[in-house]
């Protein structure tokens, strides 16, 4: 591990004079530009830092005022935070893809007086709104492709800026002043506003300093054991607090180099030339990578097809357990080592993940399968538990204790209890400091003694001490003897069973759980053709009583998992029934992003949930439907309802006394 | 390298002029005495509808027919007609109705394949690859990554043409020609076939080139509200004759342009 920042660093322009100072020559940031890796050591960022920095406050930018980042992740957009906060301006990034409307709102929300934008693009919705922000007084831009011939009374290429502060800092006193202003940036100062995309209501924006990024940063490089010599792909939006810990921040800390993608396209690709040891993705990276490498193995040769599944299952059998260092007989090691040979080191190139020693996945929960598949080759693929109050961290899952199901333990110096609702709260050094210029949402979110709610509903395994996450705390409900339900954490649960797509689950208020259930009309098929069993319609299928029987095994191991779960295990599913017809986006069941409409189902389908609760073998149901052709109909069932027997739960006084 | 004004055309310096020219494939005559001018720095549009003489005025312009009757001046010379090689050194390139790439060779050196013209070391040198061969080769390869920064397309460089998308197919034909740093660029209906989102990407590069590289351009386009919205001036043909010349707003006002693509009573 590389030598770590002493503590008067205690803010990111300090901490980049350090890293100029203590490893000047070594590569801190990369840029493919031209086809050819552009590299920058952390002495050169200085220098660019510093110019750009000099050049801002020739613009007129002082102490306290807010500037705005707008693009996707280049050298130049990285450094105009480090440049802004050096005289201590705070900087605001934006998302890239946000439109002209969503981005005047922070701007003007944020106060902001100079927008740094990448390119054209940004620079036009700028444009497009600049008379609804007086506080706008200027634009500067990156790239200047097609900006030649705008007015540029109010707009300056980076390159101009630059000049400037390069041409002012020839003044020795220019250079001390500047020197200066950075050794007067304090740790408690604002560091950054960043602004939470909102899916629910207006955006809001986060203040943190730079205490609670640097030592959140520093935490989770400690956590992982994170060096100088990490190599990481920075391409995820730079106003998300992922890129700004593990592309920003935790680089400060540690020294690391960060690489910057061509174009968002080529982004597999670079990565494959840096070889990332530390990465970070959302679930959906992951997957599309594996449905990639399975659709194109599909179209391989016979012998290769055939070795690439041979070692691919085993590797599900054994990768795992030599991975976590288990015991494991010297024969399958040999052979493991074979497909690594043949297969699995090949794969990994390909994915760009031959040296990783670390790789996140976060921001939603991740199949097993896909989890397993990465873990299985070897990847060090691990979850976390973040969000932008916390500076990212809560919980990680510790090297050698990894499940698919949970989020981990509290990182370093990490509190979190869960109150009497189950909502998750935490503590920690990197706990903002409130949303801007919204004290009533701040009250809202953090308790005056410290504690943040998270809005996530969740527990700790009582077998492994991991926290889960089970559902948004505003969707989980009680039993009528108060056990928690939270439903979409049981659809889940279900909906990982290929046979089953869909699972409505209700319970709040009720007595006991009960599900409506839609199969999956390919894996059911097939399995059906498979069994001989013959069927004239979705319909018929879905009521088949051996389909029953199929799906009664699935509910039921579910129903052992949450057993096993210690908390939910009063949530068990009693009764469930197989819906006669698919749930549709077009009847509004479903949300336009295949989200279950559960309060709306209910009332469509309230004779079967009435018979749910009532005690009836079947129940008929007649609802409309449309067809794709905006015709409407009539579909007319009579559906049965099965019985689940209860898995007596074990009390945690009999697991003592075993 | 700054984009003319519409001032600057209008007074503007001629680049390439056809002067009287006819064109026949035995008794068809393709072209029939037609005279218009290509001037310094415009986007010229040629429009007419089918069967008009379009392409084949491109391949008077660039050398490859050879017209009965008629001279070009091409940058102040005169004569009767171009050479293809003397029209690629002289400046001029194209890009074709239907793609024409190499197909089997990746995106990168198809572009690689316009600076051939712009190579200096002979075979010999070209193959040992070293010294002298080595740096000129990295001065081009500095402008095709230029190129393919431009036309955004970093992550198709080293995937064969073959394979691609066809209006990722005519972006690289575009890169291609744009690497002989041409005076003057032909562009036989760069956007046939393209749906409407790949038509404004190419309607952007088209300008961005005359914008950016001060290229003059000359393209034959089918596609009308692309026609009017980047040419400076448009010229029409219709059975090899010239029925209209000027601004994209005088043409459309014309009346024999309108009779000529709504057809009139005979």
């Amino acid at each position: 591990m590389g030598a770590h920042a002493p503590a008067d660093a205690d803010t990111f322009p300090k901490l980049l004079i350090h890293n100029a100072r203590i490893r000047g020559a070594r590569p801190a940031i990369r840029h493919k530009d031209l086809g050819i890796w552009q590299t920058w050591t952390w002495a050169q960022v200085l220098d660019e830092v510093r110019a750009f920095s000099v050049g801002l406050e020739e613009l007129g930018v002082k102490r306290g005022d807010t500037i705005a980042i707008i693009g996707s992740n280049k050298p130049r957009l990285y450094w105009a935070m480090c440049a802004a906060q050096a005289i201590g301006a705070v900087p605001v990034p934006i998302y890239a893809d946000s439109v002209a409307d969503e981005m005047a709102y922070v701007l003007d929300h944020a106060e902001v007086k100079i927008a740094i934008a990448e390119n054209q693009e940004q620079v036009d919705k700028l444009l497009s709104v600049s008379d609804k922000l007086p506080k706008l007084a200027h634009i500067v831009y990156d790239e200047p492709r097609g900006l030649r011939d705008y007015d540029h009374a109010r707009l300056t290429w980076i390159d101009q800026v630059q000049k400037n502060g390069r041409d002012a800092l020839k003044d020795p006193e220019r250079l001390r002043r500047w020197e200066r202003s950075v050794a007067d940036t304090r740790g408690g100062d604002l560091a950054i506003i960043l602004y939470t995309s909102g899916t629910t209501g207006r955006p809001k924006g986060v203040m943190l300093t730079h205490e609670n990024v640097l030592i959140s940063a520093r935490n989770g490089n400690l956590f992982d054991q994170l060096g100088e010599n990490e190599e990481v792909i920075a391409y995820l939006p730079i106003a998300w607090v992922g890129d700004h810990i593990f592309s920003y921040a935790q680089s400060y800390v540690a020294g690391f180099c960060v690489n910057c993608p061509e174009a968002g396209e080529t982004v597999v690709e670079d990565r494959r030339e840096i070889g990332t040891t530390y990465a970070f993705a959302p679930p959906r990276i992951y997957e599309n990578l594996l449905t990639l490498t399975m659709v194109r193995m599909e179209d391989a040769g016979a012998l290769k097809r055939r070795m690439f599944h041979f070692f691919i299952d085993f590797a599900r059998k054994w990768g795992e357990k030599i991975l976590n260092g288990e015991k494991v007989p010297l024969w399958a090691r040999l052979v493991y080592k074979i497909g690594d040979f043949l297969v699995y080191a090949p794969l990994k190139n390909r994915f760009g993940l031959s040296k990783i020693r670390v790789g996140y996945t976060a921001g939603e929960a991740i199949g097993p399968e896909i989890f397993r598949f990465y873990r299985a080759l070897g990847v060090n693929l691990k979850q976390l538990y973040g969000q932008t109050e916390a500076s990212v961290y809560i919980t990680a899952q510790p090297d050698g204790e990894i499940y698919a199901d949970t989020v981990g333990k509290p990182n370093i110096d990490v509190d979190v209890k869960i109150d009497d609702s189950g909502e998750v709260l935490f503590k920690s050094p990197g706990v903002f400091q409130g949303y801007y210029k919204d004290p009533e949402k701040t009250a809202e979110t953090k308790t005056p003694d410290g504690w943040v709610r998270t809005g996530d509903a969740g527990f700790f395994d009582p077998k492994t001490g991991h926290l889960k996450i089970i559902d948004r705390a505003k969707d989980v409900g009680r039993l009528n003897d108060g056990t928690l339900f939270a439903p979409k954490y049981i659809e889940n649960k279900l909906k990982f069973y290929p046979n089953i797509k869909e699972a409505v689950a209700y319970g709040d208020k009720r007595d006991y759980v009960t599900v409506m259930l839609n199969i999956d009309l390919v894996a059911v098929g097939s399995w059906a053709e498979r069994n001989n069993i013959i069927y004239g319609s979705y319909q018929e299928l879905a009521g088949h009583p051996r389909v029953y029987e199929m799906i009664e095994k699935h509910v039921d191991e579910v129903n052992r998992s949450l057993v096993e779960e210690g908390p939910m295990a009063g949530a068990q599913i009693r009764r469930f029934l197989i819906l006669h017809k698919e749930l549709d986006a077009d009847d509004g069941e479903l949300t336009r992003t295949q989200k279950v409409r559960r309060g709306f189902i209910a009332e469509r389908y309230q004779p079967l949930v009435t018979a749910l609760y009532d005690g009836s073998k079947e129940a008929d149901i007649s609802t409309e439907v449309t067809f794709e052709d905006g015709r409407k109909g009539v579909i007319s069932a009579r559906v049965a309802i099965r019985d689940l027997t209860p898995i007596p739960v074990r009390k945690p006084a009999m697991e003592k006394a075993a | 390298m700054r984009a003319p004004s519409e001032s600057d055309i209008a007074a503007g310096e001629v680049l390439l002029a056809v002067e009287n020219v006819s064109l026949s494939f035995g008794g068809v005559k393709a072209i029939r005495d037609v005279s218009f001018d290509i001037r310094k720095g415009e986007i010229r549009a040629i429009i007419g509808p089918n069967g008009a003489g379009k392409t084949s005025m491109l391949n008077v312009i660039n050398g490859f027919y050879t017209p009965q009757e008629g001279r070009i001046t091409f940058r102040g010379q005169t004569r009767n007609k171009m050479r293809p090689h003397d029209a690629a050194a002289g400046g001029i390139a194209r890009t074709f109705q239907n793609v024409a790439l190499f197909r089997g060779m990746t995106a990168l050196d198809n572009i690689m394949a316009g600076r051939s013209l712009k190579m200096h070391r002979g075979l010999f040198w070209q193959l040992i690859r070293f010294g002298p061969a080595m740096a000129e080769e990295v001065e081009h390869r500095l402008r095709v990554e230029e190129i393919i920064d431009f036309l955004h397309i970093q992550h198709i460089r080293k995937v064969p043409v073959g394979r691609l998308p066809y209006g990722l197919q005519k972006r690289v034909e575009l890169g291609r020609a744009l690497a002989m740093e041409p005076d003057l660029l032909l562009l036989d209906e760069p956007m046939a076939g393209m749906n409407l989102e790949e038509k404004e990407d190419m309607s952007r590069f088209v300008l961005d080139v005359n914008q950016h590289y001060g290229t003059t351009i000359a393209l034959i386009e089918h596609d009308m509200g692309v026609v009017m919205d980047l040419s400076d001036r448009v010229v029409v043909l219709d059975y090899g004759q010239k029925i209209a010349d000027g601004t994209p707003d005088e043409v459309k006002k014309n009346q024999a342009v309108i009779d000529a693509y709504l057809g009139v009573a005979h």
